[in-house]
């Protein structure tokens, strides 16, 4: 394999045999800010006879009439989290059709779907396109069991490739939590409501073939909220369940009692107030774990003391967020991707819950996506190194176990980008010399918080100042980092087989940013 | 000194919590033999604590050790323990009498005279946490130099006097009234006890200011998450702070002067209104307050 360094260092590939060329990363905005438009994909036209009913037998049909042949594209949304039985449903039908050689481009693979490493193995899937992979089938990947490595995409980078033409997707098999008989869609009602159906959108606009999988067929036509129009959609077959209603809609997380998490989120909120980004009109975006759910519930009591209204809220939406907005502190939230149930009825009942596609959210090449307004983003991290790049994708041990997801869009996005993490768990350090793979660059994060003081990236100097100021608790990474192995000693680092490539990790721009190893 | 005005309750056999305890802000910790751990656990726990008064960097927390009462047959398997490891003090639980704290303050002589360590380093806090003990206060509080402070243990306490402990505190407020006295009569710190509600911030702080009012010197938590309130309702007021300055300063010009009477803002003030501003100062300075534009 043709390998080149890109300006992090990393040794990347140039071709993937099978997949494609790439180029090197060279900064977060080398492609970026040239004017003119140029070609990407067009929407697939079709030229069906006028019909008053897309319904049909089975996905058997739908399969066969989607033209599905031995080494095409197919892709899935992972909005049903881990109550998707759509995923395993088709592709064990595919399977049984005798299908080969297939290309899997899901928006992301819900952690309980371990039986993709099955149909890896038995031949049906060949090539993985993802933002994550975890569980059994991260370990089967990193063992080396797929020939072509996997690409590793974020969200906005996933949208990017689909609309440039990177990821053509042949057949797009959508989980359809209500559908009417002509394939208009949404998700937000329904016994198998998930929320938005961000991700689903940019597979409707841009496969050849759309099937919707219903467990809830409705009159025509449905409304009041169409995520997906029926010009999109092919054809529609009716299944029994679309998964388990309780992992679909699980409750909203809870902010966490845990004192570590706790003290990582209070410096985080009080780095935010220091850099004077809170003022009225400001966006926010945060993860649903631990810490950054937290610094949620310090920045809400904080609006509501003040009075301060924000303009907008923007993810991967969980309840909090939702119970932000029905409180006044957002003028609107814009939902990608909805983590809980709750969120679901906001979006269904308030006007002001705004369903995106990911290309809006987080696109880098489009005309402007959301996550470039952004204010400030808290995002987690398996780990950080001394030149504050992010790794969320391989854990200590550099098995595949995480997910590029939103991480890279919104560091590149926000003006402050925040990255949190315990400075160690379970005994492992998190900050290292370099950091196991790179998918967040260094160049896009601004301050590291963890509970024991917070690290302001140097290349921002005024936002350092503004911590000593308000005597935030700052300590240098590199001194931090020989602290914590006081405590913990240092691992000794995971071993690959340099010789075998287990996943290229891209950029969103389509350079490559990474390279992971197959385990030794 | 250094002025404690929090004291968070870290169980000894929680390794994950007591490597995270120089974080979280607190002025000093407690780490807990007693309540806190199983009976299954007490060797375990005592063994722990003392690798960790050993070998890990506290930073600059006041570290305290809660033992097990005397009645208990832990009692003297802890100080023996955990002595010879130098913690700032001992919580010793259920002080009824001077005669307890003595009993005590004897064992340790013996342990750190064994451990050459300078007799008296190792301080004690007594827990009143009795009815009888709160009779008994003030000649806990003088039984000998080794008594550092006086720490009320509310929820004991109540049940001792067979009522409920409420949120509005009634029950405790003779007992909380008659320790700070008696602390501050034998020159003794004086903490008071825990608030149980973790959810309840606003509870804690308006039982925080209560108790600050009554002059306790310090306040126990039971979850990092308490200890930036507790905090809050030490902070010294502005206006207080300017006048103590003022004060501070008048005392050192008659000093300067040789003056014997001090007069601040046109009216004399006496040595224990210096002793308290002299404090109130070193509060705000944790505080961050500037001193400067007095």
């Amino acid at each position: 394999m043709d390998m080149t360094l890109n300006s992090l260092g990393r040794k990347v590939p140039l071709e993937l045999p099978g997949v494609g060329s790439f180029a090197p990363y060279k900064s977060p905005f080398a492609m970026l800010g040239q004017p003119g438009a140029f070609a990407g994909t067009q929407m697939q036209l079709r030229r069906p006879a006028p019909a008053r009913s897309k319904v049909i037998e089975n996905i058997e049909k739908a399969v066969e009439l989607s033209g599905l042949k031995d080494g095409m594209t197919i892709s899935f949304h992972h909005h049903l989290r881990n109550g998707d039985a759509v995923i395993p449903m088709v592709l064990d039908i595919l399977r049984k059709m005798g299908f080969k050689g297939l290309t899997l481009a899901p928006s992301s693979i819900p952690d309980a779907h371990d039986c993709i490493a099955d149909y890896i193995r038995s031949g049906l899937i060949n090539r993985l396109y993802t933002s994550g992979v975890r569980g059994e089938l991260g370990k089967l990947l990193s063992g080396g069991e797929l020939e072509i490595p996997v690409v590793i995409r974020s969200h906005g980078g996933r949208a990017r490739a689909i609309e440039e033409g990177s990821i053509s997707i042949d057949v797009a098999f959508l989980a359809a939590p209500a559908c009417d008989p002509l394939g208009n869609i949404t998700g937000s009602t329904g016994p198998s409501a998930c929320g938005s159906l961000g991700y689903a959108i940019t597979d409707a606009r841009y496969a050849r073939h759309v099937v919707a999988i219903t467990d809830n067929l409705v009159e025509y036509p449905l409304n009041p909220r169409i995520s997906i129009p029926q010009y999109l959609v092919d054809s529609i077959v009716c299944v029994d369940s679309l998964g388990d209603p309780k992992k679909i809609a699980t409750g909203a997380a809870r902010i966490t009692r845990n004192p570590v998490d706790l003290k990582i989120a209070k410096d985080s909120f009080r780095l935010m107030k220091a850099s004077g980004i809170l003022e009225p009109g400001f966006s926010f975006q945060m993860g649903v774990g631990g810490a950054s759910l937290a610094v949620a519930k310090y920045l809400g009591e904080y609006m509501k003391g003040k009075g301060l209204r924000g303009s907008f809220g923007l993810g991967g939406v969980g309840g909090y967020m939702a119970g932000m907005l029905e409180e006044g502190l957002f003028d609107a939230v814009f939902d990608v991707q909805s983590f809980d149930s709750t969120v679901t009825s906001s979006m269904q009942e308030n006007p002001k819950h705004i369903e995106i596609d990911a290309s809006w959210y987080a696109s880098p090449f489009n005309a402007g996506c959301i996550v470039n307004n952004l204010d400030c983003v808290i995002l987690a991290a398996l780990e950080v190194d001394t030149d504050f790049n992010v790794n969320v994708l391989t854990g200590h041990d550099g098995v595949l176990r995480g997910a590029s997801g939103g991480h890279q869009d919104t560091a590149a996005g926000a003006k402050l980008s925040i990255v949190v993490a315990p400075s160690f768990r379970g005994g492992v350090p998190s900050i290292k010399d370099k950091v196991t793979t790179v998918t967040t660059p260094g160049e896009t994060v601004d301050a590291i918080v963890t509970e024991r003081g917070i690290c302001i990236n140097p290349r921002r100097e005024d936002l350092l100042e503004s911590a000593l100021k308000s005597s935030l608790p700052v300590a240098d990474i590199t001194a931090l980092k020989k602290e914590v192995e006081k405590l913990t000693g240092i691992p000794h680092p995971a071993e690959f087989n340099y010789d075998k490539v287990a996943a290229v990790v891209e950029y969103r721009d389509g350079t490559l940013i990474d390279t992971v190893y197959c385990r030794k | 000194m250094k002025l404690c005005r929090s004291m968070l309750y870290i169980p000894g056999d929680s390794p994950g919590m007591i490597q995270h305890a120089p974080v979280f802000g607190a002025d000093s910790i407690l780490l807990d033999l007693e309540d806190a751990v199983a009976l299954t656990e007490k060797d375990a726990a005592r063994k722990m604590v003392a690798c960790y008064l050993q070998d890990y960097d506290f930073k600059d927390l006041i570290v305290t050790v809660r033992v097990n009462g005397a009645d208990t047959e832990f009692f003297d398997y802890d100080l023996k323990e955990i002595i010879p490891c130098s913690p700032a003090a001992i919580r010793i639980p259920k002080c009824n009498g001077p005669a307890d704290v003595l009993a005590a303050d004897k064992k340790i002589e013996e342990i750190e005279k064994a451990n050459s360590i300078p007799v008296g380093k190792v301080k004690i806090h007594a827990m009143i946490e009795t009815a009888v003990g709160v009779e008994n206060a003030f000649f806990i509080a003088s039984a000998c130099p080794r008594v550092q402070a006086l720490t009320l243990g509310g929820q004991d306490l109540t049940a001792d006097m067979g009522v409920q402990k409420t949120k509005e505190g009634w029950e405790l407020f003779y007992a909380r009234s008659r320790v700070v006295v008696a602390a501050r009569a034998a020159c003794v710190d004086v903490y008071d006890t825990v608030w149980a509600d973790i959810s309840d911030k606003e509870g804690l702080l308006k039982e925080c200011r209560s108790i600050v009012g009554l002059g306790f010197t310090g306040k126990a938590a039971i979850h990092p998450d308490q200890i930036e309130t507790i905090h809050q309702a030490f902070m010294p007021d502005e206006k207080e702070f300017r006048k103590a300055i003022r004060i501070m300063e008048a005392a050192e010009n008659a000093k300067k002067e040789g003056k014997g009477v001090i007069s601040v803002d046109g009216k004399m003030v006496d040595a224990p209104v210096v002793a308290r501003a002299r404090h109130l100062l070193e509060l705000a300075d944790l505080y961050g307050f500037e001193r400067s534009g007095s």
